[in-house]
């Protein structure tokens, strides 16, 4: 007991307040905008083709979705694991109190959990009726339920599945945008610290999410293509590089745009921001700026000079990595950056945080790797996710027609 | 006696004296069950050595106690909110610093005993020769509070004894008490996403610990570092004008042990009250009115350092 009392509280320097002294948001808090902002880039790339059709997507397009999806479930995990009750967590979702921004988390995070499971069923809806013929034993019973008991793959059908699932993702990209700005909004709506406190934080909350969510699209995209020992699909690479390289341009402006507006007002207590950024988050702070503009300089350098094959896909891969940690690094300076500065302003604490324990580098870790074991799950039950791809014709599991 | 305890004697008046301190016992070891706090200074010379290396259990409240002050919490008879808006003042002019009130908060309220928690603080504020800030520490400053014996359990370092530090005279000091501004608009409030902590109609703002989810939204939006997470039971914690004592006219537990006189409590809808007294005969402030919360603390004699 009184190990875990001492064992938050972090060191400080100048004038804080006492209570302060024990940091109240951990890593779990950095984690939990990270991967929601995941769910929305991967979803903004699906719907590139879903919605606006193009076509250069459509290889990508259905993997997008699912990526979003498998992410989408172990959003609201982070903050589970945070409370300190947790088992009252649906009091929040029971009783809202409407005032309070984070009562709608539970409605918000539904809503999305829900027309995600439903674009998806609706997109691979074929796919599982083909599958609960054509497969036996108990995974054709899985299927067979999977298909919810509707079973018409007519072209009429067929048809009208596509048309929901495009109307499904055409309420999913301001469902997205809301999403994560609305997490930008917990942040930025806080008026008692001025590293948060800021207008532009939804905004730059969701810009930096869709440079994120296309990095992570880019990096699984690559390593599976390389694990499924098939080649990257050309024009669904560039398209990706398109997006990445305008994510990540906006992103820096508006982020750079938000910190000299800060600077430039000085308000009471910039000497604190300038402390903070020279002092417990320097090194978050060169990894985000760092990989912000590497992540900038290569993919400006290859739209140049329009790169294309091995080296597209490899630059490329290094870009979407280095725009992952990059944000994952801006959402360390953004939730432990804006609690290591006192609300005060005229003082300083240092955050370590735990490696084992409820609240640890542990615990993120697990739930950041869950997603991915659960994609590679999900794709093992849905195999027709690549089945856009040109070149994969040939070993096709099967056809959606002539298996029927 | 003042007007104000005559008040809430009246309103008890059908109670008999014996019953209202009987009422009182049992409530000291119910603990204020509405707010999840307790007195609870019975079981406060348990004899085990806390981590400051004082004597006494980290919390003075037992667990049983405060199973049964939620399951059963004391009645409160004939006490009507609406008849009342309580407020606090602070005169830092009289302020010595001795602690007694952090001391006296930590016992009633079972709060946390590492400085790290608090409902209540003093802060010390130090100008030295030629310097245009002042130095602020608290009882948080393990290099400025050093843990007394079992009678006192928090005092100020004397590291500025011969008027002097790092060789620069001290040209001016004083001493701040802090605590819940119990807002008018708190922003605790507003972020809270089950409305387990609410606004009383008599002023102080509650918390109800056994619908809290511990998120700590409030911690994070308090402009004047007043909540923490209390541990033990996983919710918010933070000063309540010891809600518990003040609605059976008794006066908060800080306020009872100042012995300068720096805590002032009242009631405002009593033009007699010693808190009406203090704001209509001093000029008062409050902390940081430009965060809009509208505080129910109101300061004499703070210096444009104090935040």
């Amino acid at each position: 007991m009184e190990k875990d009392v001492f064992y938050h509280v972090a060191p400080f320097s100048g004038f804080t307040f006492p209570n302060e002294t024990e940091v109240p948001w951990s890593e779990l808090i950095v984690i939990y905008p990270y991967i929601t902002g995941l769910v929305a880039g991967a979803f903004v790339v699906s719907s590139l083709h879903h919605v606006f059709g193009m076509e250069r997507f459509a290889p990508i397009s259905k993997f997008a979705l699912l990526t979003s999806l498998c992410f989408m479930f172990f959003a609201p995990t982070p903050l589970l694991f945070h409370l300190g009750q947790p088992t009252r967590a649906l009091n929040a979702v029971l009783t809202p109190h409407w005032t309070s921004a984070m009562a709608a988390f539970g409605y918000v995070a539904g809503f999305y959990i829900i027309l995600l499971l439903l674009e998806t069923w609706f997109s691979f809806r074929a796919d599982i009726v083909a599958m609960s013929k054509s497969r036996t034993g108990i995974m054709q019973k899985v299927y067979q339920a999977l298909t919810l008991g509707s079973d018409d793959v007519s072209p009429r059908a067929l048809h009208t599945d596509h048309t929901i699932a495009r109307r499904l993702a055409m309420i999913g990209i301001p469902g997205a945008c809301g999403l994560h700005g609305y997490v930008g909004f917990l942040f930025g709506s806080l008026k008692t610290r001025e590293w948060w406190s800021s207008d532009l934080m939804p905004i730059i909350f969701l810009l930096s999410a869709v440079g994120s969510g296309v990095g992570l699209l880019i990096v699984i995209y690559v390593i599976t293509a390389w694990w499924r020992k098939k080649p990257t699909d050309e024009g669904a690479v560039q398209g990706l590089l398109y997006v990445l390289w305008t994510g990540i341009v906006v992103v820096t402006v508006i982020e750079a745009l938000e910190m000299v507006q800060m600077l430039y007002k000085g308000r009471e207590g910039i000497e604190g921001v300038f402390a903070l950024i020279q002092g417990p988050i320097t090194n978050s702070m060169v990894i985000q700026w760092g990989g912000g503009f590497l992540a900038l300089i290569i993919t400006s350098i290859m739209m140049l000079y329009n790169t294309k094959g091995k080296k597209l896909v490899f630059w490329l891969f290094i870009s979407g990595l280095l725009m992952m940690v990059g944000v994952l690094a801006m959402r360390w300076n953004v939730v432990i950056g804006g609690q290591e500065l006192s609300k005060t302003m005229r003082g300083l604490m240092t955050y370590h945080p735990e490696v084992f324990g409820r609240e640890s580098l542990f615990t993120v870790a697990t739930l950041f790797t869950a997603p991915f074991v659960v994609l590679y799950l999900a794709q093992k039950l849905l195999p027709t996710v690549w089945e856009n791809e040109e070149d994969d014709h040939d070993d096709k599991v099967f056809d959606v027609h002539k298996a029927i | 006696m003042t007007t104000q305890d005559t008040k809430i004697e009246k309103e008890a008046g059908d109670l008999s004296r014996r019953d209202f301190l009987g009422l009182l016992g049992k409530g000291a070891a119910c603990a204020g069950a509405l707010v999840g706090a307790g007195s609870a200074l019975a079981s406060a010379s348990g004899g085990a050595v806390n981590a400051l290396g004082g004597v006494g259990p980290t919390f003075q409240q037992a667990d049983d106690q405060y199973a049964e002050a939620v399951k059963n919490p004391p009645k409160i008879p004939n006490y009507n909110w609406t008849q009342h808006k309580w407020a606090f003042g602070v005169d830092a002019d009289l302020c010595i610093g001795c602690l007694r009130c952090v001391e006296a908060c930590k016992m009633e309220n079972s709060v946390q005993m590492d400085r790290n928690h608090t409902r209540t603080w003093v802060e010390r504020y130090v100008y030295l020769e030629g310097e245009h800030h002042a130095l602020v520490d608290s009882i948080h400053d393990i290099k400025n509070v050093v843990p007394g014996s079992n009678e006192t359990r928090f005092k100020f370092d004397d590291r500025y004894k011969d008027g002097q530090f790092e060789g620069k005279k001290v040209e001016k000091a004083f001493f701040v008490a802090k605590l819940c501004n119990q807002c008018e608009k708190p922003s605790c409030v507003q972020v809270c996403p089950t409305g387990a902590t609410y606004k009383s109609v008599d002023g102080p703002v509650l918390i109800d610990t056994k619908y809290c989810i511990g998120c700590q939204y409030c911690v994070q939006a308090c402009p004047y570092g007043a909540r923490s997470l209390n541990h033990e039971r996983g919710t918010a914690e933070k000063c309540n004008w010891c809600y518990h004592r003040i609605t059976k006219g008794l006066q908060p537990a800080c306020v009872e042990v100042c012995p300068t006189g720096t805590r002032v409590f009242g009631d405002r809808m009593d033009p007699e009250s010693p808190v009406s007294e203090f704001i209509r005969n001093n000029k008062v402030n409050v902390l940081q009115p430009a965060m809009g919360n509208y505080p129910n603390v109101f300061y004499k004699g703070i210096d444009k350092e104090v935040f």
